[in-house]
């Protein structure tokens, strides 16, 4: 049970991290991107595109400590970092932007976010192809907690402290800088901005450019976690939505949270019943928080 | 002098127009109430000082220059804050950060004019760090005028300051509005409750989106007719 545990935080902390982004963009612009998980997925081959870089040049090759990775994946962060914050926001320029302007409401954003998440898949398959692709191919090494009884893999460890980090830097952000702010004034009273003189369109590049952060840092670890495939992003949006529906609509603790009981509800269950039902669980889990608590564990309490 | 005047203002939204032409005069260091029915396009007059909405037609002139259009962002640096009726504080964020947002424009130090906010609304001080949503309702009013004088305006406009308040509250908040008055703000007061006429200096009285009377708080109050009709008399 207790290794079932770990297996959960770990999955928690990938949850939770590619959820903070989801939930930041619906508590500012009131859009439920469906396209978070694509922009993951071409967060994740955007990485992948500069480690095959690194190795054509024969360089970064060597790995990195105990782990399975190599530099060039951990440089590699660099760039997926840039490319995914642009296409947040150059997404948001040319999609959701004309919708604000048109006075959308916040249903046909969601679906032109699908439409979003389709064309990046597509693109996608059209150049790296529908096989799986790994950041690299050795051994991922293990370690075995004899005395108690647990094996993990040493990545794992680095996943969920980057996890972490990722989020503190941004919830710091959000809580003690003057921007950071201004971005959770107005996912609160989006009228009052305006009125107290905060540019929302300029927010709004703010906004984009921080989930398009995490959303690459959640792309890299997850491929470093399982590995690359055209869908990965897709299948992983299903999780991320109800982290956010657990956590509450804006809430990034709530988001974090949420994503913690669903991954270790997730991997406990796989005691009791057939693993392939890990993501009944999930959903089990969000129809009953959508029952009882329809604002999620910490939505907002304030209208 | 006056500081802001509105000539022959018409707006609305999109294609339903709720200012027919209206006019106002605001002298400098007064405080200017505007009373009317409901729907009579108050809210909207205000909206449209501040540059929410545009006007179609006419001239919005601050110190005698035209401003009509500005955005907001722009409003504030120019020294004309607004406090609108609902909706006009961030309910996650706590007293201490919603003061931060109204200074949000000024580039400046802004921690020693949040002090004299404090100072000006004691009660407030206990709560700076309460989420803004806790406050009982006439602490957030008082929290929606402190975030608004952050940047040292020289006009206000408050949209119904009063709205949902115990009578007690009331009188509070009327007394602070004219010890702002006293510090210099010029107000333009957006009220339904008559008691405002006690406070200004001078009113004007719209209604259907035109002018329909002005004058001294004793004028208006001494019409047979503007009483019955609109003072609740």
């Amino acid at each position: 049970m207790l290794e079932l545990l770990i297996y959960g935080i770990v999955l928690g902390s990938i949850i939770g991290l590619g959820s903070v982004g989801l939930t930041l963009i619906w508590g500012i612009t009131d859009l439920f991107n469906c396209a978070h998980g694509d922009q993951i997925t071409a967060g994740a081959y955007s990485a992948l595109l500069f480690v095959t870089l690194f190795n054509k040049m024969g360089i970064l090759k060597g790995i990195v400590g105990p782990f399975s990775f190599s530099w060039g994946v951990l440089v590699a962060f660099i760039p997926a970092i840039l490319i995914s914050v642009i296409l947040a926001i150059l997404i948001d320029r040319w999609v959701y932007k004309p919708l604000r302007k048109a006075g959308a409401t916040s249903i046909t954003g969601f679906i032109a976010s699908i439409g979003v998440a389709w064309a990046l898949r597509g693109t996608i398959y059209i150049i790296w192809g529908a096989d799986f692709h790994f950041y690299n191919t050795g051994l991922r090494p293990t370690i075995i907690l004899h005395n108690i009884g647990i094996k993990f893999r040493v990545d794992e460890i680095f996943i969920v402290i980057i996890s972490w980090l990722s989020v503190a830097v941004v919830y710091l952000f959000l809580s003690k800088t003057k921007m950071g702010k201004a971005l959770r004034a107005l996912a609160d009273n989006p009228t009052l901005a305006q009125v107290s003189g905060i540019n929302t369109e300029r927010m709004l590049i703010w906004a984009w450019g921080i989930a398009g952060l995490l959303i690459a840092i959640s792309g890299v670890l997850y491929g470093i976690e399982t590995q690359l495939r055209p869908e990965m992003g897709w299948i992983f949006l299903m999780p991320l939505f109800a982290a956010v529906i657990l956590g509450g609509q804006g809430s990034i603790t709530g988001a974090l949270i949420g994503g913690l009981v669903l991954g270790i509800a997730q991997q406990m269950s796989t005691a009791f019943m057939a693993p392939s039902y890990k993501p009944a669980v999930a959903f089990i889990i969000m129809i009953l928080v959508l029952i009882v608590r329809p604002r999620g564990i910490l939505g907002r309490r304030y209208s | 002098m006056s500081i802001l005047q509105l000539e022959n203002i018409v707006s609305g939204y999109g294609s339903m127009e709720v200012l027919h032409g209206v006019s106002l005069n605001i002298e400098d260091g007064k405080i200017i109430a505007l009373l009317g029915p409901n729907g009579a396009g108050k809210t909207t007059l205000l909206r449209t000082i501040f540059g929410v909405v545009k006007p179609t037609q006419g001239q919005v002139l601050f110190k005698g220059s035209d401003i009509s259009g500005t955005p907001p962002e722009k409003m504030t640096k120019k020294g004309i804050c607004y406090v609108p009726q609902e909706g006009n504080i961030f309910p996650t964020l706590t007293v201490q950060e919603n003061l931060e947002m109204g200074a949000f424009t000024r580039e400046d130090d802004w921690r020693l004019r949040m002090e004299e906010i404090f100072e000006f609304f004691p009660s407030l001080t206990d709560r700076r760090k309460s989420s803004a949503g806790e406050l009982s309702g006439g602490m957030r009013q008082m929290l929606a005028i402190g975030r608004a004088l952050m940047v040292n305006p020289e006009v206000l406009l408050l949209d119904e300051p009063s709205t949902g308040l115990a009578p007690v509250l009331v009188d509070h908040i009327f007394e602070r509005i004219a010890a702002l008055n006293k510090q210099g703000v010029t107000v333009l007061l957006v009220e339904q409750n008559a008691q405002a006429l006690s406070a200004a200096d001078k009113a004007y009285i719209i209604e259907g989106g035109e002018n329909k009377a002005e004058g001294s708080a004793e004028e208006l109050r001494n019409n047979e007719e503007i009483g019955r009709l609109y003072l609740g008399r």
